[in-house]
């Protein structure tokens, strides 16, 4: 099978690869462009852990053909702080101790990202429901809810 | 279709690691010629925090900053032994362990210091931010990059510290058979408040209070952490997730996590923790630990409230709508027990 020439933006950086027909966005970004921030959970859209935004909406790269985002922009938890510093998600996110193994982490930033981005000051209704696609064993998402409202907030509650 | 609140509780009494002698955990620490600790462990953080627990449990015993000790786990190549990560015998066990070394690699650090400022170690003490001065004389003062540096090239030392922490094996009496299975206990109760729907048998966590005893809660943030989503764990095998939903037929089990069900974000409740501290005698500043036992009161909390709801009395889990409701029918609709 030939591959297909494919061309994106990522993280605001333009890349070009080639990828089998089928591939999806997922394998694409973490074997050929070798961000490893998003990560493989269940491989079927049931985890959420590989979200990532395609122009700042939210998606599953693991259930996205990598060939759709031809001359698209896709931001990955790899793009997210500016230069050292963390951004204030991260940062909320860090405070409010809403990690523990942090295996869902990645796709709770993005899933978070997407919210603030169009929502700066979200209820907590609306910050349940953004990260509802997405699941986390450890923490039992009241830290991760709490980080969310702090982030909108501009506060770094401790 | 009616919606029927109730409310169950739970106590436990939960032994840390495990029991009847032996369960041990070694730690080696030594400093490098910056000043700097190194603690080697084999043991796995798998998140909860051992890292830095056992991080402040050593910079506490050395007396230096805690930000001058790293820690080197999960890897039983080049670790000393451990026998692992779980029941909650990391804090307790580990812990104990690195003080042990801790207390050791002090001991050569006072030495080596000692030997810098020309006095007896015993009038040495730590401050606490890198720098180790004669009791009452603060000025006659060296810093522990220096007493390292000094060790290693000049007196030729290894400021190095060996820990091992083995539960002492228990007695059998011979004539009642009677031993102590364990030698540090935590303590919890929890009380949960459920919503029963006697239509559909879906049960919704309302509330949950719950008190935890745990010894010295060594890193408060992280105890919180565990107990939050302790609990979450413990909602999730009372009314949730099973591979074998049709046990021993395993038809029907799931295959993905569309399928193996576990609460989302909106099925979570308010959970009111209260820690009590009693200090454990032989636990490391008198740590106990969360661990496992976050979950544990949940299952049998829930259970209780869902007889207490509709008066149905489930003992397999998870309590799913189908069962909650079968039992209901079964008895010719929900009773709702008293409240108190």
């Amino acid at each position: 099978m030939s591959k297909i020439p494919l061309q994106f933006r990522h993280n605001g950086r333009d890349v070009a690869i080639f990828v089998d027909g089928g591939t999806n966005l997922l394998v694409a970004l973490r074997e050929l462009i070798g961000d490893m921030t998003p990560k493989f959970g269940c491989g079927q859209g049931g985890c959420g852990t590989c979200s990532v935004l395609i122009d700042g909406e939210l998606h599953l790269s693991c259930l996205t053909l990598a060939e759709t985002v031809a001359g698209r922009s896709i931001e990955t938890l790899d793009g997210m702080k500016q230069g050292p510093n963390l951004h204030p998600l991260q940062r909320a996110f860090a405070d409010n101790f809403a990690a523990q193994c942090g295996y869902c982490t990645p796709g709770m930033l993005m899933a978070a990202k997407a919210l603030l981005d169009r929502n700066p000051s979200p209820s907590r209704a609306d910050v349940i429901e953004a990260i509802s696609g997405n699941i986390c064993r450890c923490t039992g998402y009241e830290p991760i809810i709490n980080a969310i409202l702090a982030a909108a907030g501009g506060r770094a509650s401790a | 279709m009616t919606r029927h609140r109730g409310r169950g509780m739970a106590s436990i009494n939960y032994p840390i690691g495990m029991n009847l002698g032996g369960d041990p955990s070694q730690a080696l620490v030594h400093s490098n010629p910056s000043g700097k600790f190194t603690v080697a462990l084999s043991s796995i953080d798998l998140g909860q925090g051992m890292k830095s627990v056992t991080r402040q449990i050593c910079a506490e015993t050395l007396g230096v900053p805690v930000e001058d000790v790293y820690v080197d786990t999960a890897d039983s190549d080049t670790g000393p032994h451990c026998m692992g990560s779980f029941a909650s015998r990391g804090t307790h066990r580990v812990g104990n362990a690195v003080m042990a070394a801790a207390r050791e690699a002090r001991g050569v650090m006072m030495e080596a210091a000692a030997e810098e400022l020309e006095v007896n170690a015993a009038d040495l003490e730590t401050d606490g931010r890198g720098n180790i001065h004669v009791k009452g004389a603060p000025h006659r003062s060296i810093s522990t990059k220096d007493v390292a540096i000094a060790a290693q090239f000049k007196q030729g030392k290894t400021i190095s510290g060996r820990g091992i922490f083995l539960v002492p094996l228990s007695d059998v009496d011979p004539e009642t058979g009677e031993m102590s299975p364990a030698t540090c206990y935590a303590h919890a109760c929890l009380v949960a408040e459920v919503e029963v729907d006697d239509e559909t048998g879906e049960v919704a966590m309302v509330r949950m209070d719950s008190a935890y005893e745990l010894g010295r809660a060594l890193n408060p943030r992280l105890v919180e952490q565990q107990l939050v989503g302790g609990a979450w764990m413990g909602v999730s095998h009372a009314l949730y997730e099973t591979p074998e939903p049709y046990y021993p037929d395993p038809a029907h089990g799931p295959r993905d996590f569309v399928e193996y069900l576990m609460p989302g974000p909106g099925d979570i409740c308010a959970h009111d923790i209260a820690v009590l501290e009693r200090p454990a005698p032989d636990g490391p500043f008198g740590a106990k630990g969360p661990g496992e036992m976050c979950a544990n009161p949940v299952l049998p909390a829930v259970a209780n409230a869902i007889f207490n709801a509709v008066g149905v009395r489930i003992d397999d889990l998870p309590i799913t709508p189908e069962k909650v409701l079968r039992a209901i029918k079964a008895q010719g609709g929900a009773r709702p027990q008293a409240r108190h």
